[in-house]
């Protein structure tokens, strides 16, 4: 490198503001529509640094960005910054030192002070060094419900599960269908997992996802579990669709009574420019347990050896958590904000309620930090047979609990 | 293995010079690509795939060795043994139809028709799509809603039903539909190049004997064709083991698992569950089985050359 | 070995329509339109606006056409943030289908040449090892190749990329080269050693000007191939550097709301058309080639 690019790159870090213009590279899989107008909100305020943001988005969720990203890691051109789910995923990432630390960072910002649930920044650090930004909390225990179906079906619209259950039959004599349900794995699971807080209650949870106690697995607490996933599967017999926002579309026009889904699901509502409380509903923790888990989004930055990107990376994570951008990137994306400290006035009431759980401490961490990938990847095996067909309860039980007792 | 080398003749070994090292030095040059290729990425990466099944890597190859476990939970997992038997089945479909489905187009192609060009096109240009574009536009006119199942519904059958990629019984008829329309266009050009080596004098003693037209593919041009099959074969069956765009872009495995595919397996297990032990694990088993089905194969054509 | 290719070969059909005839054309046609079907179901979706999609089915032809799904597919279409279409990616996948078609043919005849005409002591094993490679599943060589191409500092660049089309591309047009090349009289070689012409010469003077057939198919293998690539593409470069591929994942599925059957389909046809092109172009070399290639030997 010429001295003066050296000097520059020096000057960069010294003052903590990018002087010269640095393109940085940003790979994620946020693509769906409200998705991509989130991360044009990140997008437009990195620009408006000065710098240049080069979007590398890649379509298809994490099954198809993840090897991708891990290959440019690997192959040590990496980009300059990445989302990737947070907790044990990225862990052998950051042991083998290609992440960069980003500790004075989150020094120079206060983070341990504002990030709340603080669970969020414990995904991130690794020996009490951090090493990601977290720039939102997904929880994934909502049932989205659609106003326009319980017209159609002449009742009321439920309060939670158990009235939900109560209310298909009439759906169904209306010819709408009661449980919309994208036929992919993850969304499977994500349903098993929603209806496992709800129906098993959290310590029977705690035991089994933290724990990994395969008794309890085995035990009357789950027995109920499957016996209510049993249940939602024939709600959600002749779902036809794939994609997780077509099973959305269905409870937007009013084709299906419900969907379990992650909050993300709100960006859809509002690119649909439905109004909660006069054309859908929302329940967290399926109205029965005032609890969401605290998964959500993070971007690591891969460690490069340009001191001038190293210090625009930098300059990106402290960005990507300012107040600003974490209003307006959280409000499009339908996702609730790491910061305790801003003001969310302007979030919906499906997002009022989250915030309000997250206030009163009703936090679980999320599966991705109590469960390797791998073991998350079987029990999503588990969960595409079972839906898919007529396993019985008993026999998913039995499997499940198998592999929560193998879980590392 | 050498895929069809009857009688290949033993051309210009190079010859003169005594020295064993420097004869034919230039051709040794020549095929250093050839040779890194063979040596370092196939052979290198599949040792390399091999140690490392016997370990307990995750998101990065680490040396941590297991011995056997990823094996063990290999072969106690469902999803891959209803992954095995979904492509033994396919395969066997997909050899069977394809091999017959090419060789009756060619022979038709080849009983000096008018428009021969164009249906050769017409049966080939699918072979120009990627199985991506394949699996779309297949999965759009199999959607039970829009597509064939729609239409004839629409003609007042009501009780019509045909929604091979929504029924786990026949979803791997649905990708068969896809892979055949993609795939058999090559091996009928094949097969009809195949067609015109056949000397014009078998058919006219065919005919002098009376055989019939049928019977004369059947007895006499198919056993002449051996090398062209084996090479279709080839192709079809390096295709069939490698089976993946496709199933992912029809039907992504489902419905539950009834399209699940080894190499999907290996896929998902290496990069989604980021268990690199057990994708390896799986891909040795894949190697293993290309191994065992082309042993047969070697043998027969090593005492065929000693005895040719 | 080119007369062998002229004409058809069958008997002569006696007369023009007899039941034979109606039997083959018969045949012909319908197996023709399950060939044709997902052509005329691509082009008609593409042509029909979203309204009339959900109203009709997919055979129907379109009541009112329209482009506007090509142009959305080609120049709207958004991923991520940036809403130019297919048009960011296709120069790029010019970009990379050149040198990779070049340089993997080039290795492969060259190989094939070596293999035919000038064996030597474990060629033959090196060949067989080639063609087992031809079997395995590319998923797996991902991070190996990753780490080799790292080692060799080609990561990330379109060099990189180019090599991997060229070891990949290998197995298939080694073979094919190589029973080519075992067709062409030995004599002509032979001949060429007497008047003491070496390797290359009798290469580029003898042998390369008598395989046009085997290059066409060649080039149509390899440019089918690398432009419908997605998975390398995306894995060894930047997206800088990304092929129309990744635009067309990234377009069929990522989901802004409804599923837009008609720039899917819009966008299938554009990524599609250069391969299409070369084949229909292409015409009766194709069979000449893959008969001189895959038959012979």
């Amino acid at each position: 490198m010429k001295l003066t690019t050296k000097l520059l790159a020096a000057t960069a870090i010294v003052s903590a503001s990018a002087a010269s213009a640095v393109e940085l590279e940003v790979t994620h899989w946020w693509t769906s529509g409200g998705e991509a107008a989130a991360v044009t909100k990140f997008a437009e305020a990195w620009n408006a640094t000065g710098n240049t943001w080069l979007d590398g988005a890649i379509a298809g969720s994490g099954g198809t960005a993840r090897p991708i990203i891990i290959s440019r890691i690997l192959g040590g051109d990496p980009m300059a910054a990445t989302q990737l789910n947070h907790g044990r995923q990225s862990e052998e990432l950051i042991e083998a030192g290609l992440m960069l630390d980003l500790t004075d960072v989150a020094e120079a910002g206060g983070w341990k002070d504002i990030v709340n649930p603080p669970a969020l920044l414990d995904a991130c650090t690794l020996d009490g060094k951090i090493y990601c930004v977290p720039v939102n909390i997904h929880s994934a225990q909502w049932l989205w419900l659609s106003h326009a179906a319980y017209e159609k079906a002449g009742v009321a619209v439920p309060s939670d599960w158990n009235e939900f259950v109560a209310s298909a039959p009439d759906l169904e004599a209306a010819g709408v269908l009661p449980l919309a349900m994208g036929q992919q794995g993850w969304q499977q699971n994500l349903a098993f997992g929603a209806i496992t807080i709800a129906v098993a209650g959290l310590d029977a949870w705690r035991d089994v996802t933290v724990n990994k106690n395969a008794d309890t697995a085995r035990g009357p607490e789950y027995t109920a579990v499957f016996e209510a996933v049993a249940a939602a599967r024939e709600l959600a017999r002749g779902s036809n669709v794939q994609d997780w926002n077509q099973a959305t579309g269905m409870v937007i026009n009013g084709q299906a009574g419900a969907q379990l889904m992650g909050d993300w699901a709100q960006g859809e509502f509002s690119v649909a420019q439905q109004v909660e409380g006069t054309d859908y509903s929302c329940l967290p923790g399926l109205g029965l347990n005032a609890i969401l888990d605290t998964g959500g989004d993070a971007f690591y930055f891969p460690v490069n050896d340009d001191p001038e990107i190293t210090a625009a990376q930098k300059e990106l994570a402290a960005l990507l958590i300012s107040p600003e951008v974490q209003v307006s990137f959280n409000l499009a994306k339908g996702s609730l904000p790491v910061r305790g400290d801003i003001d969310m006035a302007a979030a919906n009431g499906c997002m009022q309620k989250g915030l309000g759980i997250l206030a009163d401490g009703g936090v679980l961490p999320s599966g991705d930090m109590s469960l390797s990938a791998d073991t998350q990847t079987q029990i999503e095996d588990l969960m595409v047979e079972f839906w898919a067909g007529d396993m019985a309860a008993a026999d998913a039980q039995a499997a499940y609990a198998d592999i929560i007792g193998n879980a590392d | 293995m050498s895929v069809v080398d009857q009688g290949l003749a033993n051309a210009g070994t190079g010859k003169g010079k005594p020295n064993r090292l420097t004869r034919n030095l230039m051709s040794k040059i020549a095929a250093l690509p050839m040779i890194m290729t063979a040596m370092v990425v196939f052979v290198g990466c599949t040792i390399w795939t091999i140690v490392y099944s016997f370990t307990s890597s995750r998101l990065l190859p680490k040396e941590n060795f297991v011995g056997l476990d990823q094996y063990e939970r290999l072969w106690g997992s469902s999803r891959w043994l209803i992954s095995i038997q979904n492509l033994v089945w396919y395969g066997v479909c997909s050899l069977i139809l394809t091999l017959v489905i090419g060789f009756t187009l060619a022979a038709l192609l080849d009983r000096k028709i008018r428009f021969e060009n164009a249906f050769r096109s017409i049966f080939l240009f699918p072979f120009a799509l990627s199985f991506i574009v394949t699996g779309l536009v297949w999965q759009w006119i199999l959607n039970p809603d829009y597509g064939v199942q729609g239409v004839v519904r629409g003609w007042g059958w009501e009780s019509f039903s045909f929604d091979p990629l929504y029924n786990p019984d026949i979803v791997i008829f649905g990708i068969l539909i896809a892979g055949i329309w993609q795939g058999s266009g090559l091996i009928m050009c094949i097969m009809l190049a195949g067609l015109r080596g056949i000397d014009e004098d078998i058919w006219k003693a065919a005919r002098v004997d009376g055989i019939g037209t049928v019977k004369t593919y059947l007895v006499i041009i198919i056993p002449m064709m051996r090398p062209v099959f084996i090479t279709s074969l080839v192709l079809i069956a390096a295709g069939i083991i490698k089976l993946y765009d496709l199933v992912v872009a029809q039907t992504s495995g489902g419905p539950g698992l009834a399209s699940q595919v080894p190499a999907m397996y290996v896929y998902d297990y290496m990069f989604k569950a980021q268990n690199l032990g057990q994708g390896f694990a799986a891909s040795t088993m894949m190697l293993l089985s290309v191994v065992i089905i082309l042993i047969p194969y070697i043998y027969l054509q090593i005492r065929g050359n000693k005895n040719g | 070995m080119d007369n062998a290719m002229t004409g058809p070969r069958g008997p002569k059909p006696k007369r023009r329509f007899s039941r034979n005839n109606i039997f083959i054309y018969g045949t012909l046609i319908v197996v023709s339109m399950y060939y044709l079907l997902p052509l005329y179901v691509m082009v008609v979706t593409s042509l029909k606006g979203m309204p009339e999609i959900r109203m009709g089915n997919v055979f129907s032809p379109p009541v009112e056409i329209t482009f506007e799904p090509w142009v959305k597919a080609w120049a709207e279409a958004c991923t991520g943030i940036n809403c130019d279409g297919l048009s960011r990616g296709f120069w790029n996948s010019v970009r990379i289908l050149i040198p990779s078609v070049t340089l993997s043919i080039a290795v492969a005849s060259i190989n094939g040449y070596a293999l035919s005409n000038w064996k030597f002591k474990g060629s033959e094993v090196f060949f067989n090892i080639l063609i087992l490679g031809a079997f395995i599943p590319y998923q797996i060589m991902l991070y190996p190749i990753v780490i080799l191409l790292r080692e060799m500092g080609l990561y990330g660049g379109l060099w990189g990329l180019v090599l991997v089309h060229t070891v990949f591309g290998m197995p298939i047009l080694t073979l094919l080269f190589r029973n080519y090349f075992a067709s062409i009289p030995d004599e002509l070689f032979k001949a060429a050693r007497v008047d003491g012409a070496g390797f290359w010469r009798i290469y580029f003077q003898i042998m390369m000007p008598m395989a046009l057939p085997i290059f066409v198919v060649a080039i149509i293998l390899q440019v089918t191939g690398i432009w419908n690539d997605f998975l390398f593409g995306v894995i060894y470069t930047k997206p800088d550097l990304y092929p129309m591929t990744v635009q067309l994942n990234n377009i069929v599925n990522s989901v802004q709301g409804v599923k837009e059957y008609n720039v899917n389909m819009a966008a299938t046809l554009l990524t599609g058309l250069v391969p299409l092109i070369i084949y229909f172009a292409s015409g009766k070399l194709f069979v000449r080639g893959i008969a001189a290639g895959a038959v012979k030997g």
